[in-house]
């Protein structure tokens, strides 16, 4: 093999103790690692476990406070990316830096020296993309662009640089299994260039499939490092959490029949010239399933939450129907009533408000359902005990952890204030819940509580969506699966029957009937 | 010198002013600062020009000190909305409220007294065209500057690396503090050329429009500016255009009622006002061309994380 | 050296109450160097300005009728704040409830009645409120920027002012003054206090800013103003409309502005001039911030910046300085209240810009940051 030739040689990289705290949390602790030329090397860990801000050393964004970073035997310090790119280390971020109001070829222009002058960006950018199989147009705007496409200008804006060592987080959190799968193949091609790669992933099949050697990060220390060839998915996930995750097992569907969410072609124009337009979507949820949505980011999903939650309305009042009624034209407010509840992707500044109290937080999402038990008085005066009492029913119910009596909601953690966003709709009697994304960002102990909730939710009769981009999360707790993709949905297909390759074509758009089973995606 | 030259000549006038200050904080709302301070920079700039010009005798001295004055205000501005991550809207007001007062209080010994006109600078040979040649080619520095200024923006900002990195951090300053760019800097900068461009049309006023020192000569004019970037949708070309059709609104209302229509002057002079109302209004109702053109980061708090 | 921020996880309790205290501690070191700078003796200049106005009956009269429309005007604008709602053309809607009031005693000018006050400031509130609808459904209708219409109705509210009572409305046995004929005595607003100044707007204000603290700090409506304020997003998930929030906003404040207006010129002047305000429309909004936007701080920071407006008066014909030197304090005031209320969300630690590089170049010594406290 290759990769074992170059391993014997110097490290490209080397570090040593690095360290960095913010405030009283020591987000990396003392973190050593090596990556040889030629390899890629995985970084895992789970979300909070101070991969990003490693990384962010690495790449000049923030400064260690104390550690060395030696680069190809010389220790360096590395005080902005400018520097880092110098060295040669280029990076891809996950939360893409691209600016969206600028074209493709202004925003690699942005990355590279101002040596290279700017009207041969364009055309280094065309030849270069197309190398590497990633074609571009450089003069696309870049809001006009899809994720996938926005990863491309990420990947070719670092191979501008040539550089030595590639760093790449989380990069297939937003692509197909397809394009995946394009991804991998760039990344072997580079490999073979004798370029290092260092994989930041918590996807442990993927990192078992292309990673030549792991370090582990757990806490903000290295608790393992290890060959992801000789482990399996279990041991590298016990590594990675530090013990074993209650795994979420949905079983049959108990409900009754009745259907309980209903869209009936359901269309809504794009309220933003970079929104998605929702086409003629019809969805059929009954009392007792959790069906999934999944698809790629960006393809209308927080469009289609909206709908749903009514926080926009449609003009047809038979477009969605929620707990047997038509409710199109009525407000969020109004579906609450009937006994939904609905969790939003975003938790600061949509789920909840980050400098208010979790007590105030309940009030937000609740005033109305429990206007009985909150308010008093013609006047709408708050009742702060009755408020506090569901508060702490809530954050027991689902261990919220936290610091202080009642804290303001920034200062939990993502997947604490997630438990408590959950909690907070599951402490009502739904017959309907809406959900996007639920463990978006969140450990992997909080995600396994946050699935078992909307299990135990559906057992008990109610109809569950959830909208996840995350094909883990799908398989474990969904009965039936469609795929969003350009604000179109694809028909609803039993998760038992349905594999990831096909799930995947309906991700990318290809979308072969259900019935004919494609020799295409065999071909893949 | 005929009539209708007469009436180019006063719109010019009243325009330049606008073109100065809107072109400054054109640049500073492209890097997605916003400063609603223009109105008291630019009676700084009015006051200090004029006082400069008097002690020293020299109408040039004073657009300096006019600049400088707009300047110094601007990085009061900076330091608290870009160091100390205060509301932009806010300190905006203050710069403003600020500017009123200290104004009053340098001018005051100033009032009454007959002015120092900036000289008007007849550039040679094309002045001597027939009929342009006098209101294009016969103006002062200032016009000139105004002019220069705007073309010069707008080269900045669509040909130089420079200028695409200030719209990047419009666009979005985390992804550009990202990428190594240093957002405060840029910023601080951008401030302190749309401070200078106020102090500048502070300076048009008390040493070109008239030439004297009257408390808050300014008179709404720094609002009308911000207004006038909106209306541009943050383009420079279409700014010189908006702030040329504010001129002729103006000017025109004061030659209609000196022609004799019966209107009272106190709802001529409401004219602007109405105007940038309107203006506002219809460039507002296209969402789409706001939503596109607008800075995405304009107001919004940044705090690197080092 | 170098400023650098950390953000608090929670907003601190204590520079909450503290940083008004800071800014003004701070505003009076400005005014001294200030004095000090003109040549004058600054504990003689500041004793002029802020004790003197104090001790004096007839003066804290005087400091109630400039603390009455700061407050009114403030506490409405501390909720349309708080929505995020930028009304910044209080002044004007002063302008236009103290005319909407107006038209009672200055059109029929011999009625007499008790109905005549109640009416007359019911007419300023509803003056207000209608001249601030129009910004309020400019930005509703058209997402049209409220600061920018908001400010460009101050002039031309001002401007009508100015044509009313040189026209239409000029007193016709005024000798061509611009003023309105003298309201008669059941127009005006009586005396709190038998032989002062002091005028039933202040009790107005006190009540206002009582009401609005209860609203704020109990009711869902009170709720749905900081929730929309701090998210809209939020807001809309909560089922509550930004859209109303606007109009709620503006009209709450403009009609605050209005009855400032009217009870300013029914209670304190007596007839309509083409200027009946040094800018209290705009000083307000220096209240209502050095209040932290708290209708009980407003009434105190109400009372504060009228002492400037005294101070000013009173330094001016004590020790000859310009009474603009109040306007100056009131900007220096609002510039540092905005300064120290970076205190509470975040800590601020001054980094020497030697010590960053020393560290880049051995990164194993770790540098120990400065706090400011």
């Amino acid at each position: 093999m290759q990769a074992s030739d170059t391993r014997s040689s110097a490290p490209l990289l080397a570090l040593a103790g690095l360290t960095k705290i913010f405030g009283t949390l020591k987000a990396c602790d003392a973190i050593s690692l090596e990556i040889a030329p030629g390899e890629i090397h995985a970084l895992l860990g789970e979300n909070g476990a101070g991969k990003s801000t490693l990384v962010k050393m690495l790449f000049g964004v923030l400064a260690p406070d104390a550690g060395q970073i030696v680069w190809k035997g010389e220790p360096v310090s590395i005080n902005s990316p400018f520097a880092a790119r110098h060295l040669g280390i280029g990076m891809v971020f996950q939360h893409f830096s691209l600016f969206e109001a600028l074209t493709v070829a202004e925003n690699i222009a942005l990355s590279l020296d101002d040596s290279v002058p700017i009207g041969q960006i364009a055309e280094r950018a065309r030849a270069l993309s197309e190398g590497y199989g990633l074609p571009l147009d450089p003069y696309a705007l870049v809001a006009d662009l899809s994720v996938g496409e926005r990863q491309r200008i990420e990947i070719v804006r670092t191979l501008l640089q040539d550089p030595q060592l590639i760093i790449l987080d989380e990069p297939t959190s937003v692509l197909t299994p397809q394009e995946a799968d394009r991804l991998f193949e760039t990344l072997e091609k580079l490999r073979s260039e004798g370029r290092s790669i260092l994989y930041i992933s918590h996807r442990l099949e993927e990192v078992r499939r292309i990673c030549d050697r792991a370090t582990v990060l757990r806490h903000g220390k290295v608790v393992g490092a290890c060959d992801p060839r000789q482990e399996t998915v279990a041991s590298l996930a016990r590594m990675m959490v530090g013990g074993d995750v209650a795994d979420v097992t949905i079983g049959a569907n108990a409900g009754d029949g009745r259907v309980l969410i209903e869209t009936r072609r359901l269309s809504l124009p794009a309220r933003t010239p970079f929104a998605v337009s929702l086409k003629d979507i019809d969805l059929t949820v009954h009392s007792g399933e959790v069906v999934a949505i999944a698809g790629v980011a960006g393809n209308g999903q927080s469009e289609l939450f909206d709908a749903l939650s009514g926080e926009v309305t449609t003009s047809r009042a038979d477009a969605v129907r929620l707990a047997g009624q038509d409710v199109g034209r009525k407000g969020i407010t109004e579906r609450r009533l009937l006994g939904c509840g609905f969790v939003p992707e975003e938790r600061h500044g949509h789920g909840a408000v980050s400098q208010m109290k979790l007590s105030d937080n309940m009030v937000l999402a609740r005033h109305a359902s429990d206007a009985k038990t909150f308010l008093g008085g013609g006047l709408g005066l708050l009742k702060r005990d009755a408020v506090w009492a569901a508060t702490e029913r809530v954050i027991k119910a689902m261990d919220v952890r936290k610091s202080g009596v009642d804290p303001h909601a920034s200062a939990l953690s993502g997947g604490n204030l997630q438990k408590f966003i959950m909690g907070r709709e599951l402490d009502r009697n739904l017959s309907v819940l809406i959900v996007n994304q639920p463990t978006w960002g969140v450990d992997a102990g909080a995600a396994s509580r946050i699935r078992q909730a909307i299990v135990d939710l559906a057992k008990s009769g109610a109809a569950v969506v959830v909208i996840s981009q995350d094909l883990d999360e799908v398989f474990e707790i969904a009965h039936s699966i469609a795929v969003i993709h350009h604000g179109r949905l694809s028909a609803s297909e039993p998760a038992r029957t349905l594999t990831r390759e096909r799930i995947g074509l309906l991700m990318g758009g290809a979308a072969p009937e259900a019935d004919t089973v494609p020799e295409a995606a065999h071909a893949h | 010198m005929g009539f209708y030259e007469a009436v180019l000549i006063s719109v010019m006038t009243a325009a330049t002013p606008l073109v100065l200050a809107a072109i400054g904080e054109l640049v500073v709302e492209r890097s997605g600062v916003l400063n609603l301070g223009v109105e008291g920079m630019m009676i700084m700039g009015a006051v200090c020009a004029f006082a400069g010009a008097q002690i020293s005798g020299s109408p040039f001295i004073g657009v300096l000190c006019g600049m400088i004055a707009g300047g110094a205000f601007s990085l009061l501005f900076g330091f608290l909305t870009l160091t100390l991550v205060a509301n932009q809207v806010a300190t905006g007001l203050a710069l403003t409220i600020l500017g009123l007062g200290l104004s009053g209080m340098i001018g005051e010994s100033f009032i009454g007294l007959p002015g120092v006109r900036l000289p008007v600078l007849d550039i040679p040979f094309l002045s001597d065209i027939p009929v342009i040649g006098r209101i294009v080619f016969g103006q002062d520095l200032l016009f000139y500057a105004s002019i220069g200024l705007v073309i010069g923006v707008a080269w900045f900002l669509f040909r130089t690396r420079a200028g695409l990195r200030l719209r990047a951090i419009g666009d979005n300053h985390g992804s550009a503090h990202a990428l190594g760019v240093s957002v405060i800097r840029v910023r601080y900068l951008a401030v302190l050329f749309g401070g200078v461009c106020s102090g500048l049309a502070g300076a048009h006023l008390s040493l070109v429009y008239t030439p004297q020192w009257v408390e808050n000569m300014s008179a709404g004019r720094g609002w009308i500016a911000l207004a006038l970037v909106v209306f541009a949708s943050w383009r420079p070309l279409r700014l010189l255009a908006g702030a040329y059709l504010f001129g002729a609104v103006s000017i025109g209302g004061l030659h209609a009622q000196a022609l004799g229509v019966g209107i009272p002057s106190q709802f001529v002079s409401m004219l602007p006002y109405l105007a940038t109302i309107v203006v506002l209004v219809l460039i507002s109702m296209d969402r789409r061309l706001t939503l596109i053109n607008r800075p995405a980061s304009l107001g919004q708090p940044f705090v690197p994380e080092r | 050296m170098r400023i650098e921020l950390e953000k608090r996880p929670e907003r601190s309790k204590l520079f909450s109450i503290l940083s008004p205290f800071i800014a003004l501690g701070l505003t009076l070191i400005v005014g001294a160097v200030l004095f000090l700078a003109l040549g004058k003796n600054p504990a003689e200049a500041m004793f002029y300005f802020f004790i003197d106005p104090l001790l004096v009956g007839w003066s804290l009269h005087e400091l109630a009728i400039k603390a009455t429309p700061l407050i009114l005007i403030a506490v409405g604008l501390s909720v349309c704040f708080r929505s995020n709602n930028w009304n910044i053309g209080a002044e004007g809607q002063f302008v236009m409830g103290a005319i909407a009031g107006s038209i009672i005693p200055v059109m029929f000018h011999g009625w007499e009645s008790p109905l005549v006050l109640p009416l007359m400031m019911i007419s300023g509130a509803i003056g207000g409120a209608l001249y601030a609808t129009i910004p309020a459904l400019l930005k509703a209708r058209f997402n049209t920027n409220e600061i920018l219409t908001s400010l460009m109705l101050v002039y031309v509210a001002q401007l009508f002012l100015d044509w009313l009572v040189r026209g239409p409305w000029r007193n016709p046995e005024g000798f061509n003054f611009p003023e309105t004929r003298n309201f008669n005595a059941s127009a005006i607003l009586p005396e709190i206090l038998d032989g002062g100044r002091a005028h039933w707007g202040l009790i107005f204000a006190i009540v206002a800013a009582l009401a609005t603290w209860f609203m704020m700090r109990s009711t869902l409506k009170g709720f749905e103003i900081s929730v929309l304020g701090q998210s809209a997003r939020a807001g809309r998930f909560a089922g509550f409309s930004a859209t109303k929030m606007v109009f709620f906003a503006f009209l709450f404040s403009g009609a605050m502005a209005g009855l400032a207006g009217i009870a300013e010129v029914s209670g304190a002047i007596g007839q309509l001039r083409p200027v009946i305000s040094p800018g209290y429309g705009f000083t307000a909004i220096i209240v209502a911030f050095l209040g932290r936007l708290n209708p009980l701080g407003i009434v105190a920071a109400g009372l504060v910046l009228a002492l400037t407006y005294l101070g000013g008066e009173a330094a001016q014909i004590s020790i000859g300085v310009s009474d603009k030197v109040a306007r100056l304090f009131q900007g220096a005031l609002l510039f540092f209240v905005l300064a120290c209320d970076t205190l509470i969300h975040y800590r601020i630690r001054l980094r020497s810009t030697a010590k960053v590089a020393n560290v880049a170049a051995a990164p194993v010594q770790s540098p120990a940051p400065v706090e400011a406290r």
